[in-house]
Order: structure tokens, then C-alpha cells, then sequence
């Protein structure tokens, strides 16, 4: 049966894609820009299943070397996405700065509104 | 979930979601046993992203304006890529096999290595501070620039509140 173990073996990673693809909808159909900040979030999550997920070995255990485990996961993702996180909330914080000062300037967050001011003058 | 944030009108309940998912999320890495990454994920993703998101959310209006632009040239453009995405994961290795080449690599001499040269039973840790301890230089020297850069968004704003308080003042 090579198309059920295909599906068993890959459903993660279309999981991961589902997400993906949810948070660039977001990002692209929605005018708000505070929900377009929390897209770019679920986005984001999304990466570090893509990474984190090859890393697993069923059977293994969390990469702290102790002399009751052999198998162990790979460190390498962990590490990757340890550095992603935080430079992720490093970035949200940027983008809802400058959301707070496009509040001031225009008085809305709403990207059509925006545009439509601008239009005007 | 993630289709609740998607529908959702309300900000605060799309901020409310997101720090769940955020929740859930850590749940999922402890069980692809990247305890280290859920640990940041839910002290970071679910507690300071929800914070700074409220703190936004004080300072605009909360709700979303009913939608006027057209939404199906980007649900279509998500499917597409979501497709084609879908399509490339097909001839990745199946999931938690130890023969994958992602495990053939430096992972190894990490795992070997780790507790001779550093002396460090975390191998995360190790990796972390030691073996790719630029990485982490690097995300220093962004925060650090993001840091600046919301400090510098945000006094402008504050002295010009100022100034318009004591022109009203007069």
C-alpha cells in the first residue's frame, strides 16, 4: 500500500503547510494590520514545526545526554528555532510600533482606509 | 483554531486565540521532544506577544471594519502555494526515522561530543552558546536593533503628544 504509508508518513507536513498557508491568507486578505501582525505569527509557528518535526526520532528522547537513553532528537532544529522565536518577537514588536504610530498619524489601522486618505490628499 | 482567528471580527478575542494557539503550539513541540523550543514558545509566543499585543490594542480601536476588498484571489493563492508546497513534502523522509540525512550530518558529533568538550549534559545549551555561538550574536544584534527602533517609534509620538498638550494648554 505505497499511497497509504505516503499519507501516513507526510501528513505532518501537510499540517504544517495548513498553517502556513492560514497565516499568508491572513497576512494578504485582511486589512487590519494588528490581525496581520497575529497572521504573521501563525505563520511563524509554522516554520518551526517545518523544522522541528524532521528533527524527531520515534523512540527518541529530548536531546540532555543521560546514561539512561541512547536515541536521542536532533539538537540542531531546537537550536534554530530557539534563535526564530525570539528574533520573531523581536520583529512583532517593531511591527506593532509602527502600528501605534500609524494609529496616530491617520487615526486608523484599517490598510483601506488608509489608502483611501491617501487618495484624497 | 486557526480558522477562528481567521473569522474573528473582535481584536481581543483574535489576541485571546493567538495566545492559546500559542499554548497549544508548546504542547505539540514537547512532543516532538523540543522541550527547550516549547519552553521559550510559551513563555514568549503565549506570554510577551500577547502582552505587547494588548498593549496595542489599548491604543487603537479594537475591532475590525467589515471587509470590502475582494477575498478570492488570495484564498486561491493560498490554496495554489499550499498545493505545490504539499506536492514538495511528498519525497521528504517519513516521519521519525533515524536514517533521515538530517541525522546524518553534525547532529552526531554534537550528541558525542558535547559532554567532553563542554561539559554541558543539555546538548541544546551547548549548541546554543558554544558551537553556534554567533547565531546567537547575531539575535542579540537584532533585538538590540529592534529595540531601538521601538524606542525611537514610540518617543517621537510621546514629545508630540507633549507639544500638542501645551499648545492646547495656552
Amino acid at each position: 500500500m505505497p499511497a497509504l504509508s505516503i499519507i501516513t508518513d507526510h501528513y505532518h507536513y501537510a499540517i504544517t503547510v495548513f498553517l502556513m498557508m492560514a497565516g499568508l491568507y491572513i497576512v494578504v486578505a485582511r486589512g487590519n494590520m494588528v490581525k496581520k501582525l497575529v497572521g504573521l505569527s501563525i505563520f511563524q509557528t509554522s516554520v518551526y514545526l517545518l523544522y522541528v518535526e524532521p528533527g524527531k526520532i520515534i523512540g527518541g528522547t529530548a536531546p540532555i545526554l543521560d546514561p539512561a537513553f541512547t536515541v536521542y532528537s536532533n539538537p540542531l532544529p531546537h537550536v534554530l528555532m530557539l534563535t526564530a522565536i525570539v528574533v520573531g518577537v523581536a520583529t512583532l514588536a517593531l511591527g506593532l510600533a509602527l502600528v501605534v504610530r500609524i494609529n496616530e498619524a491617520y487615526g486608523t489601522i484599517e490598510e483601506d482606509e488608509i489608502f483611501e486618505m491617501d487618495r484624497d490628499t | 483554531m486557526t480558522i477562528a482567528i481567521v473569522r474573528q471580527r473582535s481584536l481581543f478575542g483574535v489576541v485571546i486565540l493567538a495566545s492559546i494557539y500559542s499554548f497549544l503550539m508548546a504542547s505539540v513541540l514537547i512532543v516532538l521532544d523540543a522541550v527547550d523550543v516549547a519552553m521559550t514558545e510559551a513563555s514568549v509566543g503565549a506570554g510577551v506577544s500577547t502582552v505587547l499585543l494588548l498593549a496595542t490594542l489599548h491604543l487603537v480601536k479594537t475591532t475590525e471594519m467589515n471587509q470590502v476588498r475582494p477575498h478570492l484571489l488570495p484564498l486561491f493563492v493560498s490554496l495554489g502555494t499550499g498545493a505545490v508546497l504539499v506536492w514538495g513534502t511528498l519525497v521528504l523522509p517519513p516521519f521519525g526515522t533515524p536514517d533521515a540525512a538530517i541525522h546524518k550530518h553534525v547532529a552526531p558529533r554534537y550528541l558525542a561530543d558535547s559532554i567532553k568538550e563542554t561539559n554541558v549534559p543539555n546538548v541544546v545549551t551547548s549548541v546554543l552558546a558554544d558551537y553556534r555561538g554567533y547565531d546567537t550574536l547575531g539575535e542579540t544584534t537584532v533585538i538590540f536593533t529592534a529595540g531601538i527602533g521601538v524606542m525611537l517609534l514610540l518617543r517621537k509620538a510621546r514629545r508630540r503628544n507633549r507639544r500638542d498638550d501645551a499648545e492646547t494648554s495656552q
